[in-house]
């Protein structure tokens, strides 16, 4: 297929563009006056927990755009926030770059090393993808012990990185940690929900459903398996960057694989292919752990074996909600909306919210026919039934 | 020289546990096309049921007996239960239980017996033999290690080849369909093929596991047995062993040689340079892609 010029005068593009994009912001601008405001009543405990739900918020989003979009599954999303935040704390401890230069530059970093591995994992399909991603996650955390001189081996490096002098001393670090993670998280879930509805997400979509028709159909499907691992990849590395922050410190442990399957967890739990769900996944996972554990130790447990109250319990929800709820908590609360009374309602209410959710690989996505998607009819095929 | 054949016979006997495995794993992809990632959770689960009957009992090999017992249950019992209603559906379904049985079964283990480490008895010595003066950097236990995967490997392959029950699976793994338009009942023959992998993986456990016993205690080792199987192309029991071996020799190598922190990095290494040039595994056979 040729491609044309686009058919649409550019007058329609550009007053079907914008929305998306005002609307997009609109809706980051809003959560971000909320979360300002929330920041600075819920004490410094709430705000070291919403620092690590944004963490997470990153990296689940960069993963759920990669397996949910493209179609492409990795396990081990947690090796490139390794690669975010060891740069970062080079870049800190060696050439004490600004916060903003430290947080671009190991994004871009962990993106290099997706597109490596992406150009690599372009061949692979199925298990043999998931088979050299996990290796990935477990290797190379490795790296560190392996060059102990430079990344400190076991022990890690320092990232520690004080409230900026003009804030002065009434915000407190907790505070301004809520802060930098939920400006970050708003802005790659700004630029993320505009790739998903961009010709990009198109392609992703057409390519994950059947890689042969999005072949024939002229899209290239090696480069935009590549891309969405770069993609992938600088969210998790600007997520590494950031959990580096939060931890104030980086190590092997930190980066363990089990971050990268608490990743996983997160992105299924949400709803793959959702950021809406990327978010859901995120709160899930991070905030009921230490609840979970509080309560199992109270019940009589030692705090050995009541940390492994909330690895139980995640688990379980998991295998749960795979066979009860394939699409995740963002494809029950969209089936919730539909098949409810008040759904005109809902719907004039979370219009923005709602469409921001990208359809996934699921039956209960809305597959709702948005006016700039009728242009490119073969590049979105109709939701396949999952269940 | 001597050094070489030390690190090529230790090698090989850490290959065998990978080999065991892979093979657990390749049974479960030909059958159910499921990668099973609680594999080595379920080992650990047994593994952990054997320590509890050895204390209980004083006897190692009645614990030996009750972990394969348990495999086999353990196995039957999750593909009956959370394995049977994803297949057919998208393979990332599998993928999420079979990663969230593995949670649940690190969890679980850790509940009931702890996160400490226990200590674990191997079956046989582990003071290293030698010819004459000569170091051959392998125990006796080692020797048993290759003795029990090898025998169980060779008793597999006689089973599939030469009993009813067999060729009853090999119809299930080649076509499922057509198998059981032969009157092949499907649904067991995927149960069993599950319970014998579990069997192998608890044996896997048993070899593996000592000197000490946690609940992530097998995570490592399933990851290495897990690029074994991918190695040597998941459709392939040989090619699971020959994985498995080839794997063991070249980690070896890259310890012994260039020091114990550099061994994830060369199987990760030896993995995407085997898959960069056969993406389907060295023993598979051509890909066909369906359309």
């Amino acid at each position: 297929m040729a491609r044309s010029p686009d058919p649409r005068p550019a007058g329609r593009l550009g007053g079907l563009a914008a929305p998306t994009l005002v609307r997009h912001l609109g809706a980051a601008v809003l959560a971000g006056v909320v979360l300002l405001i929330g920041s600075n009543t819920i004490g410094d405990y709430r705000d070291y927990q919403l620092a690590n739900v944004a963490v997470y918020v990153v990296a689940v989003a960069g993963l759920t755009l990669l397996i949910g979009l493209s179609g492409q599954i990795s396990i081990g999303n947690g090796a490139f926030m390794a690669v975010g935040g060891y740069l970062a704390a080079l870049l800190l401890a060696d050439l004490k770059w600004p916060l903003i230069a430290i947080l671009l530059a190991a994004t871009a970093g962990a993106a290099v090393v997706g597109a490596i591995f992406g150009v690599a994992a372009a061949r692979l399909r199925g298990p043999y993808l998931a088979g050299a991603t996990l290796m990935l996650a477990v290797a190379l955390p490795s790296v560190a012990t392996r060059f102990q001189s430079v990344l400190g081996g076991d022990q890690g490096l320092g990232f520690f990185i004080g409230v900026p002098g003009f804030l002065g001393p009434n915000v407190s670090p907790y505070r301004w940690l809520a802060w930098v993670t939920c400006g970050a998280a708003l802005v790659t879930m700004v630029l993320l929900a505009n790739l998903i509805r961009s010709r990009t997400g198109r392609s992703w979509r057409a390519v994950r459903d059947d890689e042969i028709a999005a072949a024939l159909a002229g899209l290239n499907v090696a480069r935009l398996q590549i891309l969405a691992f770069v993609v992938s990849a600088a969210c998790a590395g600007l997520g590494g960057t950031l959990l580096a922050m939060w931890n104030q410190s980086v190590s092997p442990g930190l980066f363990s694989l089990t971050l990268s399957i608490q990743l996983l967890t997160a992105a299924v739990l949400g709803g793959l292919g959702s950021l809406t769900g990327a978010v859901l996944g995120s709160a899930i996972v991070v905030l009921p752990y230490t609840y979970l554990q509080n309560q199992a130790i109270s019940l009589g447990m030692t705090t050995a074996t009541g940390s492994n109250v909330p690895i139980l319990a995640y688990g379980a929800v998991l295998i749960v909600v795979m066979l009860a709820f394939p699409a995740g908590i963002q494809g029950l609360l969209a089936w919730m909306v539909r098949a409810s009374r008040v759904r005109q309602a809902v719907r004039w209410l979370t219009g923005p919210l709602a469409r921001r959710a990208s359809p996934g690989p699921s039956v209960h996505s809305a597959a709702s026919g948005h006016p700039d998607q009728r242009s490119a009819p073969a590049a979105e095929p109709q939701e396949k039934g999952t269940t | 020289m001597v050094e070489f054949l030390e690190f090529t016979l230790s090698g090989l006997a850490a290959g065998m546990v990978y080999a065991a495995i892979a093979l657990a794993l390749v049974l479960i992809w030909r059958g159910t096309r499921v990668l099973n990632y609680s594999q080595g959770a379920m080992a650990m689960l047994t593994s952990y049921i054997a320590l509890t009957v050895i204390n209980e009992t004083g006897s190692y090999w009645l614990g030996f007996a009750v972990a394969l017992a348990a495999g086999l249950i353990l196995g039957a019992v999750v593909e009956r239960t959370v394995i049977r209603p994803v297949t057919g559906k998208p393979p990332l379904n599998a993928v999420i239980v079979s990663i969230g049985l593995l949670i649940l079964l690190e969890g679980l283990a850790g509940v009931l017996y702890g996160s400490n480490n226990r200590s674990f008895p191997f079956a046989y010595s582990v003071n290293g033999l030698s010819i004459g003066s000569v170091a051959l950097g392998i125990t006796r236990n080692d020797l048993f290690t290759a003795v029990a995967v090898l025998g169980a490997a060779g008793l597999l392959a006689a089973a599939f080849r030469y009993t009813s029950a067999g060729l009853r699976l090999r119809a299930t793994a080649f076509n499922a369909g057509v198998a059981r338009l032969l009157g092949v009942r499907v649904g067991r023959m995927l149960t069993l093929g599950w319970a014998l992998a579990g069997l192998i993986g608890a044996l896997a456990g048993m070899l593996v596991t000592p000197p000490l016993l946690n609940p992530n205690s097998m995570d490592a080792i399933f990851v290495l047995g897990f690029t074994a199987a991918v190695i040597g192309g998941l459709e392939s029991p040989v090619g699971a062993v020959a994985g498995g071996l080839l794997l063991g020799v070249v980690l070896n190598y890259a310890s012994g040689y260039l020091g114990s922190e550099s061994v994830n990095l060369f199987g990760l290494a030896a993995l995407l340079l085997v898959l960069m040039f056969r993406p389907t595994g060295l023993f598979s056979a051509a890909p066909a892609r369906r359309v």
